[in-house]
């Protein structure tokens, strides 16, 4: 390989620092490799720590009749059964352990009288299942994983973005990208790679995520010739803030309804009744969101458009102890004061359930070498994920995904990494620099954000999905012409034109699996095929990169053994 | 809609100037929006760290007509409008460029202290009671104001004698842990200068979590150096009680 280039080379490189790709950095460095975490902003900035209500795990703490079957059950009632049975097996099995482990590397749970960690209230959780930190628990989370790893010796590469996966023959071999601070160009080589960068909320006008989700990991992978499935469920929270207009799309965590709080619309009616009278104000997310949406649609909203949701019965100081971050938030951003009155709340873009395909033990892709675990990956959570069951996906997952990548690298043997590659990698992402015109990189953004919003949103039908994707292919073209100005130095308007393709080709995927998909299920809602079909509730749906197209097919969901299938038909 | 004026820094290392931009003002808006705008509108490469937009993460503080303020939640509206409103970069850390600062200083301190060590036969219950004062340390976000505005690394540059205000509330967030078996007391004292530090509060005026930096962290920790250098029989009583 050419000297030209900063090379670091290490057993396991993992692109991403959020729960998911620590967890997968202490166990891949626990089996004696070298480790290698990128990411694109500061350590312990990654998504996770914006998670708040809590970790999903069957520890019986405060319901003592909990256990794995339940959570396991759960799990897939709230997945509409397209969730890969292993995998919810697997979660329900192994997150109280990773959650022990957690409070052993240090984290401080919220306590029961009698001295174990306090578990709380979920949506769609038959138990009170969440383990938690108030409402904070991700930065709990973050935390104790970053200072563990930290110690025990990983590699870490902040604000460096990946651009692409660098391949020998068939195998990922590598990554290529960029410093974000001086915009100079680094190459990681790895025995083994693992995909840990997140979701795509970003391409959604209305979004509780990140600037850093941008479907990054999912582009990599699928420009690698990994699979894309499950893309038309894209998850949104019901309760995201509403006004003032800047903070739209701010979480409101699930777990101010957790701890008691109750929906009403415009004319004071607890409206959950006529949607879901048995579970109410905790039924899961896909159910809640498209009641706020329909409330509001039928002019039942409040006056910023949302739905009302008030805790202001608890005891005020109750509120500020369990929801620190609410109360401040609120009397912060929106002059709410959430003890004393109602907030307004509505539907928010929060979390991708498809993703990259993986083996279930392993979480190991379609391609050799690569490795996807976390909100990146498909699987687990089925047609709708259950809240509480994402930073248990990525403490389980996130394990199983850094022992399996470690072992592949001490089984695989020398590789090279083409230097002509690096260079056609080099050429596209400087190529914006050099053309005298062009499209700004935050239009097109906005553009397509405004696509995903309209016709790729939370009730979906034909021709709106068709005018999406022609839209999306449109800004395709435009993507291909985007113009930066400026140096490479720390400028995000050329991070954003990078990050722009990652969320087109996602955008593309999410808008033709929703097309495809002829009926509803969990967070795909299609107006025009407004029933279950039973033919497509044993199929998940494939995307896949065949010269330069992408193509769909449909994939048989895994048979269920007979003992799961009778813990699923129990009660 | 009303314009606001904003004076931002704009340069690297070497040189800079304050760029004045006009920016239509909406109700609520913060001045991360407004960042947010002109670089969608006027200036695309201007370099602003930030992430969850949500005060979580802590990643887009900066100085705000003078004042070191997470930008995603200094409202405009809460700010003087017959003046400019200036946003500079944190001034104890080296720019890179606009109001993006090196700060990377702060997390090879952090390596430097020893992690939760619990004792081998420990028995995994606690309560809540004796977690509270922990975890208000942990509420930290690392947004690194407090480091910002302490007057030891901000006008004496003792950076490599001094931990700083966040890493005090790091480590009393261990060494209170009641399960955890170290002390830190002498890395405190010898390497992270605790000793500098006068009490003067500024930390825990600009925390955005609300920690009682001084009175709860770096107040118990000082009389803990204090007790451990000075005064042998209450250095011995805290050991075997820990064990």
């Amino acid at each position: 390989m050419t000297a030209k280039y900063e090379t670091h080379e290490h057993d396991v490189l993992i692109i991403g620092a959020g729960g998911a790709g620590l967890r997968a950095a202490i166990e891949a460095l626990g089996q004696g490799a070298s480790v290698a975490v990128v990411c694109k902003s500061l350590l312990g900035k990654a998504h996770t720590v914006m998670a708040e209500g809590g970790i999903a795990a069957a520890m019986a703490n405060v319901d003592q009749a909990d256990d794995w079957p339940t959570h396991f059950r759960d799990t897939l009632r709230g997945g509409k059964f397209l969730n890969n049975w292993r995998m919810a097996q697997l979660h329900a099995q192994e997150s109280p352990e990773r959650v022990r482990e957690l409070e052993q590397w240090g984290a401080l749970f919220d306590r029961t009288d009698a001295g174990e960690i306090l578990q709380r209230a979920f949506g769609g959780h038959t138990f009170k299942r969440l383990c938690h930190v108030g409402d904070r628990t991700g930065l709990e989370l973050i935390r104790t994983l970053q200072d563990r790893g930290i110690h025990l010796g990983i590699d870490v590469f902040m604000e460096c973005a990946i651009t692409r996966l660098l391949k020998d023959g068939d195998r990922v071999v590598g990554a290529f990208g960029y410093w974000r601070e001086n915009g100079r160009f680094v190459v990681f080589k790895a025995k083994s790679v693992v995909i840990a960068t997140g979701g795509i909320g970003k391409a959604w006008r209305i979004t509780s995520n990140s600037w850093e989700y941008t479907g990054d990991g999912m582009a990599l992978a699928y420009d690698a010739g990994a699979e894309l499935m499950d893309m038309e469920f894209v998850q949104f929270h019901p309760t995201g803030m509403v006004w003032p207009p800047g903070v739209q799309g701010i979480l409101v965590t699930e777990a101010v309804r957790g701890e008691g709080g109750i929906l009403t619309n415009k004319d004071g009616e607890r409206f959950m009744a006529r949607y879901d009278p048995e579970k109410m104000d905790l039924s899961t997310r896909d159910v809640v969101a498209r009641a706020i949406y329909t409330e509001v649609r039928e002019g039942r909203g409040t006056e910023h458009g949302g739905a009302y949701l008030d805790i202001s019965h608890k005891p005020a100081e109750y509120v500020k102890r369990k929801l620190p971050s609410m109360y401040h938030q609120f009397r912060e951003l929106a002059d709410v004061d959430i003890t004393t009155g109602p907030m307004e709340v509505g539907p928010t873009c929060h979390y991708m359930m498809g993703g990259i395909r993986v083996d279930a033990e392993t979480s190991q892709t379609t391609v050799p070498g690569l490795f996807a675990v976390g909100e990146v990956a498909a699987g687990l959570h089925g047609a709708n994920r259950l809240g509480g069951n994402s930073l248990s996906d990525l403490l389980v997952f996130g394990r199983r995904a850094g022992l399996s990548a470690a072992q592949q690298a001490r089984r695989v043997g020398p590789s090279t990494i083409d230097s002509a590659e690096i260079e056609e990698a080099e050429g596209e992402i400087l190529a914006p620099f050099e053309r005298p015109d062009g499209f700004s990189p935050y239009e097109i953004h906005q553009q397509l954000q405004e696509t995903m919003q309209n016709y790729v949103g939370i009730f979906r039908n034909e021709e709106d999905l068709k005018k999406g994707i022609s839209e999306i292919r449109r800004l395709k073209d435009h993507a291909a012409q985007v113009r930066v100005e400026g140096s490479r130095l720390f400028n995000p308007g050329w991070h954003l034109a990078r990050d722009l393709k990652a969320m087109l080709t996602v955008s593309e995927a999410v808008a033709l699996s929703a097309l495809e998909r002829k009926e509803s299920r969990g967070a795909h809602s299609r107006i025009d095929y407004p029933d279950y079909d039973e033919m497509w509730g044993r199929q998940n749906s494939v995307v896949v990169r065949a010269m330069d197209e992408m193509k769909l097919r449909q994939q048989p969901v895994p048979e269920m053994p007979a003992e799961l299938k009778s813990i699923l038909e129990a009660k | 809609m009303a314009d606001s004026l904003f004076k931002i820094f704009r340069g690297d290392r070497n040189s800079g100037e304050l760029v004045e931009y006009k920016v239509p003002i909406a109700p609520g808006m913060v001045v991360l929006d407004a960042l947010h705008y002109i670089q969608a509108h006027q200036a695309p490469d201007l370099a602003v760290r930030w992430n969850c937009k949500a005060g979580k993460c802590g990643s887009c503080s900066a100085e705000v007509n003078g004042r070191p303020r997470l930008t995603c939640k200094t409202r405009v509206d809460a700010l003087p409008l017959t003046a400019p409103i200036t946003v500079k970069p944190m001034r104890t850390f080296p720019v890179i460029k606009d109001l993006v600062t090196d700060v990377s200083w702060n997390y090879r301190v952090n390596r430097k202290i020893p992690p939760f060590t619990p004792a081998p036969d420990t028995e995994w219950k606690m309560f809540q009671r004796d977690i509270d004062r922990v975890q208000e340390f942990r509420k930290c976000i690392e947004c690194f104001l407090c480091q910002n505005v302490c007057h030891v690394l901000r006008d004496h540059e003792k950076k490599e004698q001094f931990g700083g205000p966040r890493f005090y509330v790091r480590i009393a967030g261990l060494d209170m842990h009641p399960l955890d078996s170290l002390s830190r007391t002498k890395l405190l004292n010898e390497d992270l200068g605790i000793g500098l530090c006068n009490i003067t509060k500024c930390c825990t005026e600009v925390c955005p979590e609300d920690i009682h930096i001084t009175d709860n962290a770096i107040i118990p920790l000082k009389e803990r150096v204090v007790d451990d250098y000075y005064d042998p029989v209450r250095w011995f009583l805290r050991k075997i009680r820990k064990q």
